[in-house]
């Protein structure tokens, strides 16, 4: 079977994240990037796959052309190709804008499923793996926390509040799957050098037949207004308990004053 | 006033918070109109009419899969052409926006906590770091609400009942099975009011049940960092920070957890923070309101008794 996983790059999770005043886009040059962490299980989950039913692991990235590091890094822990999708047009994309290109991209390698990170760490709105369902016209199964193929059937444990459902579907289809889903494994010495040489297929947004007009900043189809960094919280009282627990008196007090019991 | 939508949050009938704070804040932008999809319609029907609706769409389907939710709000779009659509911060409800917006060539904005009567929303982000006004440009707004965002106020309305017609697309995903977990009775993490979070300072995994027992008392969801779900103490979903959920209770328990800045990004933008951990110098006290620095094991259970013996 062919396994196509998404990933992006975005910045450190650690790193101190701002937007660029003069486009209100993320700054992506100021801060170290990194492969998107939850990224990391969906390709360890299509590796899986692979294991089991044999075929090949294509990972799809959709950013800049310094991207190709993240792509890179990606190939290490063991895909055999991969997509990168790179065009100056494709600045300042929106949610609906990536999974329109991400579409595009999807239908050149023709998959017989899609596997995505359930959100970035940057963004987090968690809008592509849906939309890009709805763009293909496949059933989109998100949220997984357990994902198994069986013939044409694909399976997933999609996380609820207190347990999970199991939703089927025939694929081809655009499956998210959540952090834990799996212990993703480490790339390899072998691997990295592997990485190396494996095919990197580059698309512009021509290749792809996407009208430029459309994604983008001139295509996004939301805009931010204005930005502001949050106030920092302050410290308020603190109390050091002299041992027997007596502190949680004054924070029941504190608790009390707020109206919260 | 045009009118806006509001896909209702419910478990066979039982309505979520969320619902009603949409409601209410619906009211500031137009007309509240709640679509409902799935069982239960007689159950809910009362509080979506106590909240404001001025209308009710009703279309059958499985409300746990996003296709019968995008369906009915499509449908829903097509009778009453909205200012806006407000769906609940949750993933189902964010899968079903997500897939509307796409049908219809519209924008969405995700996690918003706040929205003006020009339909500018204000979202935080980079674990609430930055606070963003934001807008749809294109289309209608889909707009996905956090919980704990709006206040609740009533205002009776005696809605009109109507039924969705829905195209009787075949369901491409099917629900096979639906296993329950946990007992049920505490909050969802993301949606409650008040969260009471475990960390690494518990030492054990059978001490999450100092932090359920506080959680119990004050009626309150239970959190995790993830230093704790890591080492396998507490189930993923109960996750808080950066890699978790982003919870912006009205009170936040810090209970053993430092405070790294994965943990932080995921509920600094709680109301009111209180912590206790043994170390003076952790991280979470500089965004604590109140902090206690001692041993968890002898301040958490005399909260416990504290605060039950405060309820009554």
């Amino acid at each position: 079977m062919k396994i196509l996983v998404t990933v992006k790059r975005v910045p450190d999770t650690a790193a101190e994240k701002r937007l660029d005043p003069a486009d209100k886009t993320l700054d992506r040059e100021s801060v170290e990037t990194i492969l998107n962490p939850v990224d990391e299980y969906a390709v360890e989950e299509a590796l899986r796959l692979k294991e089991q039913h044999g075929g090949e692991v294509v990972v799809l990235c959709m950013g800049p052309a310094s991207a190709l590091a993240t792509v890179r890094k990606a190939l290490s822990m063991g895909p055999d190709a991969a997509v990168h999708v790179h065009d100056d047009a494709l600045h300042g994309s929106c949610a609906f804008n990536t999974a329109k290109v991400l579409q595009a991209a999807v239908r050149q390698v023709e998959p017989d499923i899609v596997v995505c990170g359930s959100e970035s760490t940057d963004a987090r709105t968690s809008l592509v793996p849906s939309a890009l369902a709805e763009y293909l016209g496949w059933p989109g199964l998100t949220g997984a926390k357990q994902l198994e193929v069986d013939g044409s059937t694909i399976r997933v444990h999609r996380e609820t509040e207190n347990g999970y459902d199991v939703l089927e579907a025939e694929g081809p289809a655009v499956v998210s799957v959540v952090k834990g889903i799996n212990e993703p494994r480490y790339p390899s010495f072998k691997g990295i050098m592997a990485a190396k040489s494996k095919p990197v297929t580059d698309y512009t947004l021509a290749d792809l037949g996407v009208d430029p007009g459309e994604v983008g900043t001139a295509g996004a189809t939301t805009e931010v207004v204005d930005f502001a960094p949050r106030p920092p919280r302050q410290a308020g009282q603190q109390v050091k308990d002299p041992g027997d627990g007596s502190a949680a008196v004054e924070l029941a007090e504190f608790l009390a004053g707020h109206k919260f019991i | 006033m045009p009118p806006v939508l509001v896909l209702v949050e419910h478990e066979d009938g039982v309505t979520k918070k969320v619902t009603f704070e949409m409601l209410t804040k619906a009211r500031d932008l137009g007309d509240p109109v709640a679509v409902f999809v799935g069982e239960g319609l007689e159950a809910a029907r009362e509080g979506l009419a106590r909240h404001g609706a001025t209308a009710v769409y009703a279309a059958g389907g499985d409300h746990r899969l996003s296709g019968p939710l995008t369906g009915a709000l499509a449908a829903a779009a097509d009778r009453a052409e909205p200012a806006a659509v407000l769906v609940a911060a949750t993933p189902l409800a964010k899968d079903a926006g997500a897939r509307l917006a796409a049908r219809k060539g519209w924008g969405m904005l995700a996690d918003i906590v706040d929205l003006d009567g020009d339909l500018v929303a204000t979202q935080n982000v980079f674990g609430g770091a930055t606070t963003v006004r934001a807008r749809v440009r294109t289309g209608t707004p889909v707009l996905a609400v956090k919980p704990n965002s709006f206040p609740v106020e009533e205002a009776p309305a005696e809605p009109e009942l109507v039924d969705l017609e829905v195209a009787e697309a075949q369901e491409p995903v099917r629900v096979t099975d639906r296993v329950v977990q946990e007992e049920g009775g505490r909050p969802d993490v993301a949606e409650a009011e008040i969260v009471v979070s475990g960390g690494r300072g518990l030492q054990d995994p059978s001490n999450f049940a100092l932090v359920e027992a506080l959680a119990d008392t004050l009626g309150a969801a239970v959190g995790a960092s993830r230093a704790a779900v890591d080492a396998g103490w507490y189930p993923h979903q109960h996750q808080v920070g950066q890699t978790g959920k982003t919870v912006s209770p009205q009170l936040y328990v810090a209970v053993g957890i430092s405070g790294a800045i994965q943990h932080r990004a995921g509920m600094q933008t709680s109301k009111t923070i209180v912590a206790v951990n043994k170390d003076a110098d952790a991280p979470i006290f500089a965004i604590s309101d109140f902090g206690v620095v001692g041993d968890l094991f002898k301040v958490i259970p005399r909260l416990t008794d504290e605060v039950a013996k405060r309820k009554g």
